[in-house]
């Protein structure tokens, strides 16, 4: 089991390096997951040649919900925002390192998710956006 | 009369299996939906193989033998909550079809723009939306029973509430999530002092309880095959008589009608005035099957297994620290423990519950409003019924623990 619970999921949800909320942000988005209750919101700053130049999330959840959120941001920080447009549902996999059924994976994509609704500046996250 | 467990057991074909190799089912999530005994399984399949047909209107065999077998489970359904009449028991697809055929049929013929309509804070979706829809629709005004820090109606508030006169009170028997049990019985009598009418979701109370309508003097009680032993896909609506007779269809098609022409048509007789179209004959037959099974039990019985377990599951559950649960106290609950593990979201314990078998549910129980109430997004939920065990019980302490080591 324990594949599901890895230590870097359980170290990442309980010793987030990246909860937190920016003021001021450019970009700023939230969801939930209406059948667990999860919430995620994130805020993010661009610097001027396009990149992340530094983001935060905030919210509550599964450890799943909230893990997957603080490896998401950590990995965007620095990278061109239009590389961040183009995440899948396979980069939060790989970076969860876990296979999970369509249940939890609704957990572990809601960052994605809210990230990608902010990016392309939409007004509502739709699922279509991690499939 | 106490129940041999091990007995049941074996009538429950699902509880031998396992959810991985060596480990064992631990079915605690009843609430959700019931498992489902080898007669109720038999009933459904011995129909599709020896008597499937249309029911009604057909005079060949097959069409006489599904007609019968249709309408001797209303009969047994009608006797199993003691309705006077079978006419009384009009098939649904569920608790939530049954609550919106009142709101459809009765609410929209009986209440206008300002009536009050009283609910409680511990309320299933199933019992809120419809009621919702209804007032966007028509402006009727809405207002709701508190339930107190331990998990109980605020019947004082209710007294309160009645002196504004609702045309309607509308209320759970049993939370699907604090397990209390709701003084039914007073709750309509003090409804009927005021000249209101009143529905009850029985969708947790009829599988646990005995539940007697004309006891209770129901006016309409709502619930659901799936929890009591039974198939998906049916549910039943009871209503008095002069209810029921008074009400508009709710849909239209075959079998509502007595005739049609072109322009018009005048609607059946109950209860098929409201049973449009084909129903579920195969689903009913099971419905029916279920009702027998747990009649041969005997529901008092049933009731006492079920409180012994969940006494049993509060004491262990007290015992573990950082577990905080929900609801009264075993004497006004029924078979549900819902609970938080503090640190650990309850969708996490759920999954490493289910890792050693033990199926609970985890969320918000379709009871959001009542969440919110407690300041939590969701709870854990085990939830028993006549076939668990204390040593199930010990399972999912054990499990607790598990969770709590992986979570450190």
């Amino acid at each position: 089991m324990d594949d599901l619970y890895r230590e870097v999921i359980i170290e990442h949800y309980k010793n987030p390096g990246f909860r937190g909320h920016l003021e001021p942000h450019d970009i700023q988005f939230e969801d939930s997951n209406p059948l667990c209750g999860d919430h995620i919101e994130i805020t993010l700053q661009t610097a001027e040649d396009g990149t992340v130049k530094d983001a935060r999330f905030d919210g509550h959840g599964c450890a799943i919900s909230q893990a997957s959120a603080d490896l998401l941001i950590e990995s965007i920080i620095g990278k061109p925002v239009e590389d961040v447009k183009k995440l899948t549902k396979q980069d939060i996999l790989d970076m969860l390192g876990i296979d999970l059924g369509p249940v939890r994976l609704k957990c572990a994509l809601l960052s994605l998710k809210v990230l990608k609704a902010g990016v392309y500046g939409l007004g509502e996250a739709s699922d279509s956006l991690v499939e | 009369m106490s129940l041999n467990i091990n007995e049941i057991r074996k009538d429950f074909p699902i509880l031998q299996r396992e959810t991985s190799p060596g480990v064992s089912l631990v079915y605690l999530d009843s609430t959700a939906t019931s498992q489902k005994p080898l007669p109720v399984i038999e009933a459904m399949d011995s129909y599709y193989r020896r008597s499937n047909a249309n029911i009604h209107r057909g005079v060949h065999t097959l069409a006489e033998e599904a007609t019968t077998m249709y309408e001797q489970a209303r009969v047994k359904i009608a006797k199993f909550i003691n309705a006077k009449s079978a006419h009384q028991i009009i098939y649904t697809r569920n608790t939530t079809e049954s609550i919106n055929l009142v709101a459809y049929s009765w609410a929209r013929a009986n209440l206008k723009a300002g009536d009050l309509v009283i609910l409680t804070e511990m309320e299933h979706h199933s019992n809120l939306v419809p009621w919702h829809i209804l007032y966007a629709e028509r402006g009727i005004e809405l207002d709701f029973i508190p339930v107190t820090e331990d998990g109980l109606l605020d019947m004082d508030a209710y007294r309160a509430l009645l002196l504004r006169n609702p045309k309607l009170v509308s209320f759970t028997h049993m939370s699907n999530v604090l397990g209390t049990i709701n003084p039914a019985a007073e709750i309509i009598r003090l409804a009927h002092e005021v000249g209101a009418v009143t529905l009850i979701d029985g969708a947790q109370s009829v599988p646990h309880l005995k539940v007697d309508v004309q006891a209770l003097d129901a006016d309409f009680l709502a619930f659901s095959a799936h929890k009591m032993c039974g198939p998906t896909g049916i549910g039943a609506l009871y209503g008095k008589m002069e209810l029921l007779e008074s009400m508009p269809p709710f849909l239209g098609g075959g079998d509502m009608i007595k005739e049609v022409k072109l322009r018009s048509f005048r609607p059946n007789t109950l209860p098929h005035k409201f049973e449009a179209g084909t129903p579920a004959i195969a689903e009913a037959v099971g419905f029916g099957a279920a009702v027998d099974y747990l009649s041969s039990l005997g529901m008092e019985n049933v009731a006492a297994h079920e409180h012994e377990i969940t006494e049993y599951a509060l004491e262990r559950l007290e015992e573990v620290p950082g577990v905080k649960l929900f609801g009264p106290s075993a004497e006004n609950k029924g078979g549900v423990a819902a609970f938080t593990l503090e640190g650990v979201h309850p969708h996490d314990v759920a999954q490493i519950l289910d890792q050693d078998g033990i199926a609970v549910r985890a969320g918000h129980h379709c009871a959001q409003p009542l969440h919110e109430k407690f300041g939590i997004p969701a709870t854990s939920r085990a939830s028993f019924y006549l076939y668990n065990t204390k040593d199930e019980v010990d399972l999912l302490v054990n499990g607790i623990y598990k969770v709590k080591e992986i979570f450190g």
